[in-house]
């Protein structure tokens, strides 16, 4: 069984014509497979629903390299209350400037190997324009605004903190 | 009678600056309110925030010359860098 914490799953009205839209926000502190967690998710939010025309996805994974050193782990921290409330935030402005049905963003926290997922975001709408979108900005908001550090642990032996999002 | 009124503020730190500092958070006690900017100076000493370090208030975040209340959950914290 996968540890994992359930933060968030709740309703919300998008529009009249899209009726609603599901929302879910997780962190969790075990690997994650983000294909079954995006498939589970669309099972349990469209509940047989066919009116949705795209889905679009982002996976970030762990790297073993950063700014030309070898990473062997990460270990990351965020501030709890503070990161739900922020994706929340930003799944929010997201509903409001795209028609978009359902919205799932996962983040990992706590030690993480490389090539292991630390982030997925997937959006569903009825167009592709709308997912495309709203899955980058959720992307580039997380990485901006969510209270996520990184630490590095290199091949060498030392750790540092990562400083700043690329 | 006389009472003087105190406040509690919860402060937090993270990654970096938790580990530069030695602890993840402080209970200050104080007689008169507070903006961000002097609650970071009465917490470490120093006379500016770094033009870096972030704040926030019960979980959003604010500027530095935001005043605190009582019983507030105040965290500062370096740049994000998750994703």
């Amino acid at each position: 069984m996968m540890a994992m914490r359930w933060r968030f799953f709740r309703q919300l009205q998008v529009d009249s014509e899209t009726t609603q839209g599901l929302r879910k926000i997780q962190i969790v502190d075990a690997v994650f497979d983000p294909w079954q967690l995006q498939q589970n998710f669309q099972n349990e939010s469209m509940q047989g629903r066919t009116d949705f025309g795209a889905v679009a996805s982002f996976i970030g994974t762990m790297r073993n390299f950063n700014e030309g050193d070898d990473v062997r782990s990460m270990e990351l921290e965020h501030y709890p209350l503070m990161t739900e409330n922020q994706l929340n935030q930003i799944v929010d402005e997201a509903y409001q400037q795209w028609p978009i049905q359902n919205a799932l963003v996962v983040h990992r926290v706590g030690k993480i190997l490389p090539a292991e997922p630390i982030v997925l975001v997937a959006v569903w709408s009825a167009h592709r324009a709308a997912a495309f979108d709203a899955c980058r900005f959720l992307m580039e908001a997380l990485k901006h605004r969510a209270p996520f550090w990184k630490k590095e642990f290199l091949k060498e032996g030392s750790t540092r903190w990562v400083e700043k999002n690329t | 009678m006389c009472y003087i009124f105190t406040m509690s503020i919860k402060v937090l730190y993270f990654a970096s600056l938790r580990e530069e500092i030695g602890r993840g958070s402080d209970t200050i006690d104080v007689q008169e309110s507070l903006q961000i900017s002097q609650l970071w100076k009465k917490v470490t000493g120093q006379n500016s925030m770094p033009d870096t370090l972030l704040a926030a208030i019960n979980q959003e975040y604010t500027g530095s010359d935001t005043l605190v209340n009582d019983g507030d959950e105040v965290a500062f914290f370096p740049p994000v860098t998750g994703g």
